[in-house]
């Protein structure tokens, strides 16, 4: 309980309107707003074909790498929007209200890519490899699944060796969202594999490359609009100056940007239930039957209720782990708990919403089929529902050590 | 913004209470001209004005996220603000653009709550100013300002001298998202904020609202099977 409170307390220093949790600071509604009309006006018509014909949003990201969502934590001599984790998260949330593809896309290019790089780049590397990649021009990936390890991620069989001047990598790395789309990536590999997952180096290598060649894309459920294939590396050359942070640090600095990207996809989670959640509440107005809107039975008002009730506390569990990484506190256990939350969340939404549509669910004429196919990823990227089970178990078990 | 509307019981007006104010469309358009004057380097500051409760300021702050320098708030709450309209705006505004030394005004052709399409041109006449309204074009040249106005016939093309009052018409420009720097920025702008009478405005109202009504229930409409069908009911309902 002490930690809790303790917790509470130093939210409520961190940013002070947040003490009732009524309102959000001024600033953070008009960030929200503007990216909740960018989405209504220019996501929302357009994600029904970006989803049926596998189109990756480009305009559209330049048009939101403008407005600084590509790049809103970075700083803005970097050329980033210099705000805050909460409102990081209020962005992709909206973002993925209007599209979920696109706000996979923005929670990538923020959390996975640019993350790593602004926490453990040197001056030169951010300005080389952030400040190209805040305009929306150009958007990164983040390579550390491989065909043979997903969650286990600390068995990674691609390999770096040093010859000269030059690493050389091999390898390949599967499941990469944006690879079809992105400038460069952030990749693992294996330098001294005595070490185990203490021998994994972080990369920076741009795309294309010599030696780098990507996978066919693969045909998803949901998120359409992204690219995702393996990447494959065959005596792939860069600079020695292009590991990120100290060698053998990979395997730190893939699960600390986890523990961020967790709280972008969890925003992503977000969006999608609260367009499924609205989706059905509207329809439940307009749906006649036995004489009276559908929003008249109880039997679709218990699931609506539930579906806001699962939302808003997800989304309550996701701003409290934004505000804690803002008031640079440990945040892990609750970015995982707000990643399990809302990705539950959105699939339980994505799932109800179908079946306060009935038929009308079934077919792509409404979105709501299109948001539970969305929403199922949701559950499995950036660390698997059973994983994030783990982090919290290994925390909570942390607290209550004798 | 899919707010239903509905008229009070009392048949006053139309409940505002709880209902999300965001800014007028054509103000938006406004804002958006004024900015890219700027950003062109034809004007040298813009301040966005806006009338009314606390909340308007919220409105003013967007307009300071979208590029405008400082803002100015003037207070009307109440019973007063209820009873504001175009006349006692434009007082206001007139008394404002005296007192800033202000070369150009730009408004939207007409608040999408009222429709009035008042305001634009009682400024002007307040000021004895020149107004080029409906503008879908506006090109400063010099001291001058050519205006291509929106009319029922087609396009007019005007040309008036500043100090000016232009109103915002559709297709003028297309307002742009508020980028999350300048929102930024925009805390750190200035809003001042006066009442009317710091201006030497009555907000005395000559217009009395007698009654608000909802518009009437649209009937159903009846399949006719022939032309002489249509004339007979056309003409058993008193119509021809």
């Amino acid at each position: 309980m002490v930690v809790i409170l303790e917790a509470l307390g130093l939210c409520v220093s961190g940013c002070r309107s947040l003490s009732s949790l009524a309102e959000l600071p001024e600033m953070h509604q008009m960030m929200r707003q503007t990216c909740r009309d960018y989405a209504d006006r220019e996501l929302g018509p357009i994600a029904g074909k970006l989803d049926k014909e596998h189109l990756f949003p480009g305009q559209q990201v330049r048009e939101l790498g403008a407005m600084g969502v590509m790049a809103v934590e970075v700083p803005e001599e970097l050329g980033g929007a210099g705000m805050d984790y909460l409102a990081y998260s209020l962005a992709v949330e909206e973002i993925s209200r209007g599209c979920g593809s696109t706000g996979c896309v923005v929670s990538v290019n923020n959390s996975l890519y640019i993350g790593p790089i602004l926490k453990f780049g040197t001056q030169k590397q951010k300005e080389q490899w952030i400040t190209p990649f805040t305009t929306g021009e150009k958007v990164g990936c983040f390579a550390l699944s491989e065909p043979g390890n997903g969650s286990d991620a600390g068995a990674a069989s691609t390999l770096a060796r040093q010859e000269g001047e030059e690493w050389v990598l091999n390898g390949t790395k599967a499941w990469i969202t944006n690879s079809w789309d992105a400038s460069a990536t952030v990749i693992f590999a294996t330098t001294d594999k005595s070490l185990k997952h203490k021998g994994i180096s972080a990369f920076l290598v741009p795309m294309p490359h010599p030696g780098l060649s990507l996978g066919k894309k693969e045909d998803k459920l949901g998120i359409r609009a992204t690219s995702t294939a393996n990447l494959i590396l065959e005596d792939c050359r860069i600079p020695l100056g292009n590991m990120l942070g100290p060698r053998g640090s990979g395997f730190k600095i893939a699960m600390q940007t986890l523990d961020s990207g967790r709280i972008g996809i969890a925003s992503q989670a977000l969006g999608i239930a609260q367009a499924a959640l609205d989706c059905a509440a509207d329809y439940a107005h307009k749906r006649t039957a036995f004489g009276n809107p559908i929003g008249k039975l109880q039997a679709i008002q218990f699931k609506l209720a539930d579906m806001a009730v699962a939302v808003e506390s997800a989304r309550l569990l996701t701003w409290k782990a934004a505000m804690l990484k803002d008031a640079k506190k440990p945040f892990t256990k609750e970015a995982a708990m707000a990643k399990l939350a809302a990705s539950e969340a959105a699939t339980f939404c994505g799932h109800q919403s179908i079946q306060v549509l009935g038929g009308m669910g079934y077919v792509t004429d409404m979105p709501a089929e299109r948001h539970y196919r969305d929403a199922r990823i949701t559950e499995i990227y950036e660390g698997t529902s059973e994983i994030q089970r783990l982090v919290i178990a290994g925390q909570l078990l942390k607290e209550y050590a004798p | 913004e899919n707010t239903k509307i509905r008229v009070k019981p009392d048949h006053s007006g139309v409940v505002t209470d709880g209902v999300k104010h965001s800014m007028n469309p054509f103000c938006e358009i406004a804002v958006e001209e004024a900015v890219k004057l700027k950003e062109k380097k034809l004007i040298k500051e813009v301040v966005a004005v806006s009338c009314g409760p606390t909340q308007v300021t919220e409105t003013i702050r967007t307009a300071l996220a979208m590029g405008c320098d400082r803002g100015i708030h003037v207070e009307v709450s109440g019973k007063d603000y209820e009873a504001m309209g175009p006349l006692q705006i434009s007082k206001i505004f007139a008394a404002l653009a005296k007192k800033e030394e202000a070369s150009l005004i730009i408004l939207g052709k007409q608040a999408i709550d009222d429709d009035c399409n008042q305001t634009g041109q009682m400024t002007a006449a307040l000021l004895d100013w020149p107004q080029g309204t409906f503008a879908s074009e506006v090109t400063i040249d010099g001291e001058k300002v050519k205006v291509v106005r929106e009319i029922d016939g087609g396009l007019e093309t005007i040309k008036i001298s500043m100090p000016a009052v232009l109103t915002a018409d559709l297709r003028l420009n297309t307002p742009r998202y508020a980028t999350l720097p300048n929102i930024m920025k925009a805390k750190k702008k200035k809003i001042a904020n006066m009442k009317p009478a710091d201006l030497g405005v009555d907000m005395v109202s000559r217009v009395e609202v007698l009654r608000v009504d909802e518009p009437p229930t649209r009937l159903a409409g009846v399949k006719v099977e022939t032309v002489d069908d249509l004339v007979a009911k056309l003409r058993a309902n008193g119509t021809i």
